[in-house]
């Protein structure tokens, strides 16, 4: 019996060994490779699915000036997990396939951060659609950069436009304690304060569906708003239940609210919710329609936060890619002329603005848009009011500013 | 009466001597007293007990820290969120008692922890969702009566989460009985990642969203709070459609004019001032435009209403939850001590080899315990949703989490343990959740700190929880 | 159900596999030419190749269980240890230079094997469940991230952080605080738990595993230690000198090995795939000697029974914090490894997820069983990382080409059941049949193995002819064969 079963195991190894060996397959035109990472199974794959999709999205529809150079370009989507092992053992596998010559990614800043560390040792350009920790960039690496805003200017952005609010004196700031909640709340509070709002209370809560706890002290402090950094599948059943329990005043929160769903999630209660987005509103920049619309039509479902970052990220590479090509004499670029390449890009005009990426990789100036949910249909959702938009330059652009 | 493992009551010891009393006997041995009186004065002891006791550590801490942060009076806030913190305390204990005795009921048959059965509260969650979603896509869903609505989506997440743990057990851990105790343990967390991702797979290519919001949340019969005051009368479900607000400024200049289009919300009154707290769809005058306005005080600005009302707005759902629990709760102490087969089940969570010879179908009682406790579990997950509004198929973690810890709280294997379990952590944390925030240092973030600590400091007093037997075992 | 084979174990082994071999010498040659096959077969596969994924998925696990498969071979001691050393040594960093994934894949399994064997420790041989076994690991981590890192921590602000240039030293020392730290927070959460007993025991060390990561993740108020959820980044490691790099550089071309990446990087993974291997060796003499020593002993008696153990004058307390002691020390001593590897430590890392797929590893391997939790943590390690991750980047491949399989169009395969989203599911099945088929592990421990088919001939389970009771209780040890 075990004899048999070993002779078995035995054989089906000596097949699939001389299979792997014969199974070499010859291409006709040279292939470049581009990586996303991002979750694709777990809680947040929502979002990670949005970022890959998104890349998917911008290979098909833009790769023509690469084909036309004598280049295929294939798409290879990695699933970091939202976890930093997985995500750094991904990173050694894409470092290795000399094929990939840039990735787009993360969603998660822990993830990102020790990701890009094997990135950066190997030349291998990263564009980020979605970190907006601060320190993604303020390593100085030459190797990544993103397309997204900063929390440190965003959260202020979101302050500045709350203390304008009529009637709001006092505000209350939640977070989801995750490095872009906390991070994006904790630059709020100092700019509320610093803007002479005062913060009622400042709470980080990893509950994902039953505040009713969360909210008693909210309801007995009768803050004027309450700022929730974190993302709306989360935000937007706490803004139903915050409501639901009697709460009366305004709420407000980061571009992780700026999804259609969230009127679903929020329903009645999350209209009148203002929130900072950094990708602009279709209904100002026809392009990011058409995107919504082809992004819905390819894959059935609509698009989320951080997808109009992750096209602009793919647009960007497969342009600079096409760059340095060309700079190359027609012939495959190395990693580190990619990444210069990368950095070299100036005026990318994006579904989220133009880009032009400063010295550690943040776009230098960032589009910063207020804007306020105007129904709980999800339907409506590009139909919310803009309030205010703010241009906001980059902390080595201000400084060069300044200087 | 009482079992070792699969016990309704606690052992009291102190009240020997009563039950001695003739009287007291015939009254005990009474079936209304039995099944009725009894376990339902239990439920409110213990949710007045818990209460108390919280009420009293927190005032207690008051006494100690009054004043926390500047300008924060511990003792005032306290007694501003008592209600609200009491209330939402009950709701989330029921709901972790519901799923501890999913825990507990498997744990005393069979001594093992079902790991797999906070995704079989995920999956009555999401059956609830699906039933609701139908007759809402069907358009048929205003047209139920509340009273039916509600137990027939109970009764489906019931039935269908039962059915999979029985399909569970008969899978994938009959054939492990005998086996080291740590196996099926394993078996549990692989067939929570199969069940989650299988949900979700399932969920994707039907809906192509895992976000699943129930409909009855726009229902107006689960949407509007029951309103309560204290320190005031009440005055609910008035129709306010057509009435003019203003919203006026302390210094009385009028800053809009809003002409309310139509809502039924309910307005409350404090002091004679009415005042309404649902945003309603307005039409502003001055501009004609339609918009929805945050604050609608008729006449007075919201700052004006004097401090120390209290004003808690009791979700339907929450009652919802209570109520069926309680209903939940005494049909299940009435099957398992004054049926012939809790009988059998109280018999194999004893001894099962011996339950065995005397005749008794073990595998039968097993597959009925586990109906039992995934119907439990289904239950919750269909209230859960209907009080949380959305659910995804990675819900069931952490309440799951929770009630295993008030099921060991409370001792495992003990039904009325997990009844306690389950209040007292719902309790612990609502009052966690009020107060922290209050002490810069801690916060709600440490929420779960404390209540684990509470955990370990119980455990350490009662190692075998706090209506717990001692039970020998090893890994 | 034989006994010659319950009272023989290692016959057991021999009788299957390797029972055809009739000579050392015909075993030896076979290890040999199974060496050479997967290491030659492992160095010519082509990234550019459509099958590459899925081939790598064969020939690597096939490599890294090789120590294994070497050890169990009748063959003398000393060709063992030289043809382990040979693969383990020479070929793995061989490998390494050609893909340096490979080496990361093997780190990976060195930290999870070193992490499995201490909780084996811990639930294997003393038999107490701990299911927060990940937060001595964060211990590790965190205590050579908080001196290193030059993230605003309390640390950094006072100026107290380790020089980049001394870190070298500086990590061995700090593998030995790490060990004394993670010890002592064993001991901690040893002393109130040890009336505690199995479900009980759960749920508090599971408790105590997440009050570490919350108060990592919210360490950073009102004092920053641990900078919270953001992380603590630019960790510091032992870095390797430009003489080493210029060596591999030189190897790489005596061997004419194409390197893909950067040299820098690669000869720094190369360092820590042998202190990983060294960590792992000397983890692997620790508790093979534990095991077999009096404190061993011990814990085996406090395992089948407390209360003879106690009467048998095992002094419980004692033994019971010292497996809780040793059981940290080890994941203590790998944090710090993991902190320097990944120059970034965040509380991510270290959830209840990650014990339980620890926990996976040892019971898939087989509870107690050195060799078993090995071969546990290897497949576990590899499942996760490698094979399915493979199996979606296949498809995926396929789907860029436009492959057509029967007619169908991988391409045309719906988006929502792309199998890289359900990674997990596929774990999950993947462990309820291996425990379905082997309740007791794949490599379960003899001691074991003896007590398991005992309770077959006891009347533990109720006979068969009683209607309703089980009809004939799955034979636990003879479903593998």
């Amino acid at each position: 019996m075990r004899t048999k079963k070993s002779m078995l195991v035995l054989l089906v190894l000596a097949v699939a060994l001389s299979l792997s060996v014969v199974m070499v397959q010859a291409q006709d035109m040279q292939v470049i490779k581009i990586a996303s990472q991002s979750p694709l199974s777990g809680p947040q794959s929502i979002l990670g699915i949005s970022i890959r999709n998104s890349v998917e999205l911008a290979i098909e529809q833009l790769q023509g000036p690469l084909n036309d150079l004598g280049y295929s370009v294939e798409f290879v989507p990695f699933d970091d997990q939202a976890t930093p092992d997985v995500g750094v053992s991904n990173a050694q596998n894409i470092v290795n396939d000399a094929a990939i010559l840039a990735v787009v990614g993360h969603l998660n800043s822990g993830v990102a951060l020790p990701s890009s560390e094997v990135y950066n040792d190997n030349d291998l350009v990263m564009l980020s659609p979605a970190n907006t920790n601060v320190n993604i960039t303020d390593r100085g690496y030459a190797t990544v950069n993103r397309v997204c805003g900063r929390d440190d200017t965003q959260g202020a952005a979101g302050a500045a436009f709350a203390a304008t609010i009529e009637g709001v004196e006092t505000v209350y700031v939640l977070h989801d304690t995750t490095a872009y909640g906390q991070g994006v709340a904790e630059f709020f509070m100092a700019e509320a304060e610093a803007q002479g709002l005062s913060v009622l209370g400042f709470e980080g809560t990893e509950e994902a569906a039953n505040f009713d706890g969360i909210i008693q002290p909210v309801l007995a402090l009768e803050p004027d708003l309450i700022y929730f950094g974190g993302i709306y599948s989360q935000t937007g059943i706490f803004i139903s239940q915050a409501r639901a329990a009697g709460y009366e005043g305004f709420f407000m929160g980061p571009d992780g609210f700026d999804s259609s769903e969230f009127a679903d999630l929020s329903g009645d209660a999350g209209v009148g919710t203002y929130y900072t987005s950094v990708a602009a509103p279709v209904t100002v920049y026809e392009t990011a329609a058409q995107f919504a619309t082809d992004y819905e039509e390819k894959f059935g479902e609509g698009v989320q936060p951080f997808g109009a970052q992750s096209f602009d990220a793919a647009a960007i590479v497969l342009q600079s890619i096409a760059a340095a090509i060309e700079a190359n004499g027609g012939a495959m670029p190395t990693r580190a002329q990619v990444a210069e390449a990368v950095r070299a890009t100036e005026g990318f005009e994006g579904l989220t603005g133009a880009i032009t990426f400063d010295d550690n990789g943040d776009p230098e100036l960032a589009n910063y848009f207020i804007l306020q949910v105007g129904s709980a249909d999800s339907a409506e959702w590009n139909n919310n009011a803009l309030l205010s938009t703010q241009s906001i330059a980059s902390p080595l652009m201000a400084a060069a500013m300044s200087s | 009466m009482t079992t070792e493992t699969l016990s309704t009551r606690p052992t009291t010891g102190i009240l020997d001597s009563l039950r001695e009393n003739p009287t007291v006997k015939r009254i005990q041995s009474n079936w209304i007293y039995r099944y009725i009186v009894f376990p339902i004065g239990q439920m409110l002891f213990f949710i007045v007990a818990a209460a108390l006791v919280m009420t009293v550590i927190a005032y207690a801490v008051s006494i100690v820290v009054p004043e926390p942060r500047p300008n924060i009076n511990l003792a005032a806030q306290i007694t501003k969120q008592l209600p609200g913190m009491i209330v939402s305390g009950v709701g989330i204990g029921f709901v972790y008692a519901m799923i501890a005795l999913g825990y507990t009921l498997v744990y005393g048959v069979l001594k093992f922890i079902n790991f797999a059965h906070s995704e079989i509260f995920m999956v009555g969650a999401v059956v609830g969702f699906e039933i609701t979603d139908r007759l809402a896509a069907s358009g048929t869903i205003a047209s139920w009566n509340p009273l039916i609505l509600v137990p027939f989506v109970v009764i489906s997440s019931m039935l269908v989460s039962g059915g999979l743990a029985v399909l569970i057990e008969r899978v994938a851990y009959r054939p492990l009985r005998g086996a080291p105790r740590l196996v099926p343990l394993i078996t549990a967390i692989g067939l929570s990642f199969f069940l989650i991702d299988g949900v979700r797979a399932l969920v994707a290519v039907t809906r192509n969203d895992f976000n699943l919001t129930y409909p009855t949340q726009e229902l107006d019969f689960l949407k509007n709070p029951i309103p309560l005051t204290f320190n005031g009368p009440v005055v609910g479900g008035t129709n306010i459609g057509g009435v003019t607000y203003e919203q006026i400024t302390a210094d009385g200049v009028v800053l809009d004019e809003w002409q309310v289009e139509s809502a039924t919300y309910s307005s409350i009154t404090v002091g004679g001032v009415t005042l309404g707290g649902v945003p309603v769809k307005a039409n502003d005058i001055s501009s004609g435009e339609t918009g929805y306005d945050m604050i609608l005080v008729e006449g007075r600005d919201l700052d004006e209403i004097e401090d120390g009302a209290n004003i808690v707005n009791i979700r339907i759902t929450v009652i919802i939850i209570v109520l069926s629990a309680v209903i939940m709760l005494v049909l299940l102490n009435y099957f398992v001590n004054g049926t012939k087969i809790g009988k059998g089940i109280r018999a194999v969570s004893q001894d099962q080899a011996t339950a065995g010879l005397m005749g008794i179908n073990v595998n039968r009682m097993v597959a009925i315990t586990f109906f039992l406790g995934g119907a439990f579990g289904g239950a919750a997950g269909a209230l859960f949703g209907l009080n949380v509004g959305t659910v995804t198929p990675y819900v069931g973690f952490i309440p799951g989490l929770k009630a295993f810890t008030a099921a060991v709280l409370g001792g495992i294997g003990n039904i009325t343990g997990a009844l306690l379990g389950g209040l007292t952590l719902g309790m612990v944390e609502a009052f966690l959740n009020g107060t922290l925030v209050y002490f810069p240092a801690l916060g709600q973030r440490y929420t779960d700190i404390f209540a684990f600590s509470v955990l370990i400091l119980i455990l350490i007093f009662r190692p075998s929880g706090l209506l717990g037997e001692r039970v020998d075992e090893k890994v | 159900m034989t006994t010659s084979r319950a009272a023989v174990s290692e016959a057991g082994a021999r009788s299957g596999f390797w029972g055809r071999f009739l000579s050392p010498t015909s075993a030896a040659v076979f290890l040999i030419v199974y060496l050479a096959v997967v290491i030659g077969l492992l160095l010519s596969l082509d990234r550019a190749s459509l099958w590459f994924s899925i081939q790598s998925t064969i020939v690597f696990p096939a490599f890294i269980l090789s120590p294994l498969l070497i050890h169990s071979a009748p063959i003398p001691r000393t060709w063992k240890a030289v043809l382990i050393g040979l693969v383990m040594l020479i070929a793995m960093p061989i490998i390494g230079i050609s893909d340096s994934s490979y080496l990361e894949l093997a780190i990976q399994v060195c930290i999870f094997a070193g992490l499995a064997l201490g909780l084996n420790i811990v639930v294997g041989f003393a038999g107490l469940l701990d299911l927060g076994y990940i937060a001595f690991f964060a211990v590790g981590a965190y205590v050579w991230g908080m001196f290193t890192s030059t993230a605003p921590t309390i640390f950094n602000e006072l100026g107290i952080l380790i020089p980049p240039d001394s870190q070298a030293v500086a990590f061995i020392i700090f593998i030995g605080i790490g060990i004394l730290a993670a010890a002592c927070i064993g001991i901690l959460l040893g002393l109130p738990v040890l009336r505690l007993r199995g479900d009980y025991l759960a749920i508090v060390t599971l408790g105590f595993g997440e009050v570490i990561r919350i108060i990592a993740r919210n360490g950073d108020s009102p004092t920053n230690f641990t900078n919270g959820s953001q992380g603590l980044l630019n960790v510091g490691r032992p870095l390797v000198s430009a003489d080493m790099v210029s060596r591999i550089d030189e190897l790489s071309n005596t061997l004419n090995i194409r390197v893909v990446g950067n040299l820098q990087p690669l000869t720094q993974q190369i360092l820590f795939y042998f202190i990983a291997i060294l960590m792992l060796g000397i983890i692997l003499v620790v508790a093979n000697r534990l095991q077999n020593s009096v404190i061993g002993r011990a814990w085996t008696a406090i395992r089948e029974d407390e209360v003879a153990a106690i009467a048998m004058g095992v002094p419980l307390v004692r033994m019971k914090l010292m497996a809780f002691a040793l059981g940290a020390a080890f994941a203590g001593a790998i944090g710090v490894l993991y902190g320097a590897k990944q120059t970034f430590v965040s509380p991510e890392s270290f959830t209840l997820l990650n014990s339980i797929s620890i926990l996976a590893m040892v019971i898939v391997g087989g509870l107690g069983s050195i060799k078993g939790v090995l071969l546990g943590a290897m497949i576990v390690t590899l499942l996760q990382l490698q094979v399915l991750k493979n199996f979606s980047l296949q498809l995926n491949a396929l789907k860029n080409i436009d492959y057509v399989i029967l007619g169908f169009h991988i391409r045309d395969w719906p988006t929502q059941l792309e199998p890289a989203k359900y990674e997990r599911f596929v774990f999950g099945i993947l462990l309820v049949l291996m425990m379905l088929f082997r309740p007791a592990g794949l490599l379960p421990e003899s001691r074991r193995r003896l007590e398991l088919m005992q309770t077959n001939d006891l009347p533990d389970e109720p006979p068969s002819d009683i209607p309703g009771t089980p009809s004939g209780p799955a034979n636990p040890a003879a479903a593998g064969d």
